[in-house]
C-alpha cells in the first residue's frame, strides 16, 4: 500500500486522505493531494478569463453565453470566456475571426477602470497573505508564502485554497493557483488545471513534468527563440534536459546556461514586490486610420498628459521621450529623443514628441499612436532648468496649478485649446 | 585634365580638405573631392553640404579641366606614395577613368563628373575683417568645450560670435553653452567686424577651423553674412553654413551680484578635484565644495564605492557655503584658465557661479551647481 499523501478538500478546507474520491466532510470531489503539498511556498495566482469573468459577475444573464471582451469597430479579442474558448476563440485573435468561429458571442467593450478596481481588490487580498506579492499584470501575481504558516495557522497550500475560495465568494470571480518551489514552475502549474484550478509541482516530479513540454513553455522563449531551438534539435524541454550544459552555453551563451537550468526546474529568482517601473507610456488605436497631422498632434497631446499624470503620481520623471506609431499596414515605427534634462511635465513630453511626430506625419496613415517616457529618475531631479532653459520653473508652476484644479474639479476643469477637436460642421 | 604636382604639396592639401568628407555618405558625389586644374594651380574642394573647404596648390597644368575622385581613397593613395615624388593626374577621354601616376605606381580611379559637385559658394558675404590666427584660436579654444551636443536645442550646437560695446570699446565675443556651463571670451573687435550679424558657427566648422590654424602669426580673413561664414587661411578657404536659430540671451544668465569670492591656486585645485572624483563611478557625479574661512574641503560620496575628501588652503573670507559641481566641468574650466589662480564668485548652492582668471579677464565662465 502506498503511504497516504497529505490531502485537502478545496471546498471545505478539511484535511482529507489521499485515496478518497470525495471529501468525507462535504462530499466535494475537489480534493488536492500531493506529497510536497505542505512544504512548497511559492505560488502563482492567475484570474480565470479575468475581464469576461468580471462582466459575467455583473450581468448574470451572460453566464451561459460566450462572452468576448475586445475593442471597438476593429481590434482584437483581449479576453474571452471559457464558453467562447470551446469554439476556438483565443485572446489576441482578430475580432472578425472570433465572430466567425463563435457568431453567438456577446462582444463587450473593455471597461478598464472597472477591471482595474477588481484587480486591485484581488491584489489587496493577496497582500493579506504575504507582503511578498509580485504583480505581473492586472490579474496575475507571484506570492512567496515562506514563513507565513504561523501567521495563518496553516500551510501555504491551505492558505491558498482558502484564498481562492475567498475570492470566489467576496469578489465573484475565480482564480487558478499554481504552487511550487520556484517561479517558473509555479507559473506553469497555475496553467495546468485552469479554470478554478489548483495544481502543485513538487521537486520530485519537476523534471518529469517538464520533460514532454515544448521548449516554448520555458519563460522567455518566444516564437523566434523556439524556432531556433527547434532547428537545433531541441523540440521538448526533455531535449534540453538531456543536452550538455557546456554545449548549450557554447551555442547560446549565457541564455544557454539559463535554458539548461530552467529545463531542470532550477530557477532561483525571488519574488520581488513592487517592481520599479522602467518607463511610463500611453497609446491609442484609432477607429479609422489617420494621416491628418493636426488630429495626430491632438492625440499626442492627450497621451502626453496621461503619461505626465502617471509620472507625477509615481513621483518620477524621465530623460527620454519616445514616439510610437503603427502604420495602416501594421508596421511599427518608434522614434526617441533624449531630453536636456529629465521631465515629468506634460508640456515638455508633448513638445519633444511633437517634434518627433512632425518628421513622421507626412501624409501616411497611422492606426496607432503612443508616447512613452523612459530612463526614469526621481522627480526631485527633474525640471530644474539650466542656464538656457529659464522656462522650467514657470512650466512647472503652471502645470502644478492646473493639476490642483483638476484634482478639485475633475479632469475636464482646465483643458488646453489643443485638446479640443475641430468645430463641428453645421448641418 | 592633365596636371602634375609634388606629392608633398598634394598630400598637405588633401589632408586639409578630406576631413570634411563623411566616411559614410548616402549621396555618392559627397564622398568625392573636386579637382580643378587651371592657371598653374590645382584647386581641391570637399563638402558635406554644410561645410566646404577649398585649397589651391601650385601645379604644372598640362591641360586645364576638372573632375572628382573619392576623397578618402585619393588621400590614402597619396599618403602611401614615396616622399619627394611627383604625382600626375590625367583624365582618360570620356570613360570617367582617371589615371594617377607617381614613380612606378599607376592607379586607375573611377571619377564622377565635376558638374555633379555641389556648390556651397556664398554670394553676398556682407562683413569682412581679419584677425591674427592666434586670436581666432583663443576664441575657439576657450569656448569649444562648452558647445552642446544635444539635438533638441540645436541652436546651442556651435559658437555664437558677435560684436558688442563694452565700456566704450567694440569687442568681438565668442560664447558657447550647453546649459550647464557657459564660456564667454572677448577681444577688441578687429576693424570691419563692428555691426556684423550675430552668428552661430556649427561645431564641425569650429573644429575644422581650429585644425586649419597652423601658423599662429598669420592673419585669418573672416567674412560673414546671416547664413554663411568664410574663413580664409592663405590658400585654404573654409565656408560654412551657420546654424539657423537664435542664440539665447546669455547676458541674463551671467550673474553680476555674486559676492562670495574664492581664490584658488589652479593646479593644486584641479589635481585635488581630479583625485577626489576618482571615487565617483558615474559620469557627471558631483564634487562638493565646502567653504569656510581660508579653507576649502572637496568631497565626493559614492554610495557604491565609498567617499573621498581633501582639504585645500584657499583665499576665502565670506560666510561658509556648501556647493556641488560636476567634477569634469570644473576641470574643463580650470584647464582653460591662463593664470595660476582662479577666481570663483559664488552666490548660493542653487545659483550659477562665475569663474575667471581675475576680475575683468577676457574669458569668463558660468557654471551651474549640482545638488549634493
Amino acid at each position: 500500500m502506498t503511504p497516504a499523501l497529505p490531502a485537502l478538500c478545496r471546498d471545505c478546507l478539511t484535511p482529507a486522505a489521499s485515496g478518497q474520491r470525495r471529501c468525507k466532510a462535504c462530499g466535494s470531489p475537489r480534493l488536492l493531494a500531493h506529497a510536497e503539498m505542505n512544504e512548497l511556498q511559492l505560488a502563482h495566482i492567475d484570474c480565470d478569463a479575468f475581464y469576461a469573468a468580471v462582466e459575467k459577475r455583473d450581468d448574470p444573464s451572460l453566464r451561459d453565453k460566450a462572452v468576448i471582451i475586445g475593442g471597438g469597430k476593429r481590434g482584437v479579442v483581449s479576453t474571452c470566456c471559457y464558453i467562447a474558448r470551446i469554439n476556438g476563440v483565443r485572446s489576441a485573435m482578430p475580432m472578425f475571426k472570433a465572430l466567425d468561429l463563435c457568431p453567438d458571442a456577446v462582444v463587450i467593450l473593455p471597461d478598464m477602470a472597472k477591471y482595474g478596481a477588481v484587480g486591485r481588490q484581488v491584489r489587496a487580498m493577496m497582500h493579506d497573505l504575504t507582503p511578498l506579492v509580485e504583480p505581473l499584470s492586472i490579474d496575475e501575481a507571484f506570492l512567496d508564502l515562506s514563513g507565513t504558516e504561523r501567521l495563518h495557522g496553516a500551510s501555504p497550500a491551505v492558505t491558498l485554497a482558502r484564498f481562492a475560495k475567498c475570492v470566489e465568494t467576496e469578489v465573484g470571480i475565480s482564480v487558478s493557483v499554481g504552487l511550487s518551489y520556484c517561479k517558473f514552475l509555479a507559473k506553469m502549474a497555475s496553467d495546468l488545471d485552469k479554470p478554478r484550478g489548483f495544481a502543485v509541482i513538487g521537486r520530485a516530479e519537476a523534471m518529469a513534468v517538464l520533460e514532454p513540454k515544448s521548449v516554448g513553455a520555458i519563460w522567455g522563449v518566444g516564437k523566434v527563440a523556439e524556432e531556433r531551438l527547434r532547428q537545433d534539435g531541441y523540440v521538448t524541454i526533455g531535449d534540453l534536459q538531456r543536452a550538455d550544459q557546456t554545449d548549450l552555453f557554447r551555442r547560446y551563451g549565457a541564455e544557454g546556461g539559463r535554458l539548461w537550468r530552467l529545463a531542470r526546474g532550477l530557477d532561483d529568482r525571488t519574488v520581488e514586490p513592487e517592481r520599479e517601473a522602467k518607463s511610463a507610456s500611453a497609446e491609442t488605436t484609432f477607429d479609422a486610420d489617420i494621416s491628418d497631422p493636426e488630429t495626430l498632434t491632438r492625440s499626442l497631446f492627450l497621451l502626453s498628459e496621461k503619461v505626465s499624470a502617471r509620472l507625477k503620481k509615481g513621483e518620477i520623471a524621465g530623460r527620454t521621450v519616445a514616439l510610437k506609431l503603427k502604420t495602416h499596414d501594421f508596421r511599427l515605427r518608434t522614434r526617441a529623443r533624449a531630453l536636456p534634462q529629465p521631465t515629468q511635465l506634460a508640456v515638455r513630453i508633448f513638445e519633444a514628441a511633437r517634434e518627433l511626430l512632425n518628421k513622421e506625419a507626412k501624409g501616411e496613415r497611422f492606426r496607432l499612436i503612443g508616447v512613452g517616457v523612459s530612463d526614469l529618475c526621481e522627480a526631485a531631479d527633474a525640471d530644474h532648468g539650466d542656464l538656457v532653459d529659464t522656462r522650467a520653473a514657470r512650466d512647472k508652476a503652471t502645470e502644478a496649478a492646473v493639476d490642483s484644479l483638476r484634482a478639485k474639479f475633475g479632469g475636464a476643469a482646465v483643458m488646453k485649446g489643443i485638446a479640443f477637436g475641430p468645430p463641428r460642421k453645421p448641418r | 585634365m592633365k596636371v602634375t604636382l609634388e606629392r608633398g604639396a598634394l598630400l598637405k592639401s588633401l589632408s586639409h580638405v578630406h576631413r570634411v568628407v563623411e566616411r559614410r555618405n548616402t549621396i555618392p558625389i559627397l564622398s568625392n573631392v573636386l579637382l580643378q586644374a587651371k592657371d598653374g594651380a590645382l584647386l581641391l574642394r570637399a563638402t558635406d553640404l554644410d561645410l566646404e573647404i577649398t585649397e589651391s596648390v601650385a601645379a604644372d597644368v598640362g591641360q586645364a579641366g576638372a573632375t572628382t575622385l573619392p576623397a578618402h581613397t585619393l588621400y590614402d593613395i597619396v599618403r602611401k606614395l614615396p616622399e619627394g615624388g611627383q604625382v600626375s593626374l590625367e583624365t582618360a577621354g570620356d570613360s570617367g577613368q582617371l589615371l594617377l601616376r607617381s614613380g612606378r605606381s599607376r592607379f586607375n580611379l573611377q571619377s564622377l563628373p565635376e558638374s555633379d559637385f555641389p556648390d556651397l559658394t556664398a554670394a553676398d558675404l556682407t562683413h569682412r575683417f581679419s584677425l591674427p590666427a592666434a586670436d581666432l584660436k583663443k576664441l575657439i579654444d576657450k569656448t569649444q568645450f562648452a558647445i552642446s551636443t544635444e539635438e533638441t536645442r540645436y541652436y546651442l550646437n556651435g559658437i555664437f560670435m558677435h560684436t558688442t560695446e563694452v565700456d566704450g570699446h567694440m569687442m568681438l565675443r565668442a560664447v558657447a553653452t550647453d546649459g550647464h556651463r557657459l564660456a564667454r571670451v572677448e577681444l577688441p573687435a578687429p576693424a570691419g567686424a563692428a555691426g556684423m550679424p550675430g552668428v552661430i558657427v556649427p561645431r564641425k566648422a569650429v573644429a575644422e577651423v581650429q585644425k586649419l590654424i597652423e601658423d599662429l602669426s598669420a592673419e585669418v580673413v573672416v567674412e560673414m553674412s546671416t547664413t554663411k561664414a568664410r574663413f580664409t587661411f592663405g590658400p585654404v578657404v573654409l565656408t560654412s553654413k551657420l546654424i539657423d536659430g537664435t542664440f539665447p540671451d546669455y547676458t541674463r544668465v551671467i550673474p553680476v551680484g555674486n559676492d562670495k569670492r574664492l581664490t584658488v591656486d589652479c593646479a593644486p585645485f584641479a589635481a585635488a578635484v581630479d583625485r577626489v572624483s576618482t571615487i565617483s563611478s558615474e559620469r557627471g557625479r558631483a564634487v562638493k565644495l565646502a567653504l569656510s574661512e581660508g579653507k576649502l574641503t572637496l568631497s565626493v560620496t559614492n554610495p557604491d564605492s565609498g567617499s573621498a575628501t581633501e582639504e585645500l588652503e584657499v583665499d576665502y573670507d565670506a560666510a561658509p557655503i556648501d556647493i556641488g559641481f560636476n567634477a569634469r566641468y570644473l576641470l574643463d574650466i580650470t584647464s582653460q584658465l591662463d593664470s595660476d589662480t582662479a577666481l570663483f564668485k559664488l552666490a548660493d548652492p542653487g545659483s550659477p557661479t562665475v569663474i575667471q582668471d581675475r576680475d575683468g579677464a577676457a574669458a569668463l565662465y558660468v557654471l551651474m551647481p549640482m545638488r549634493v
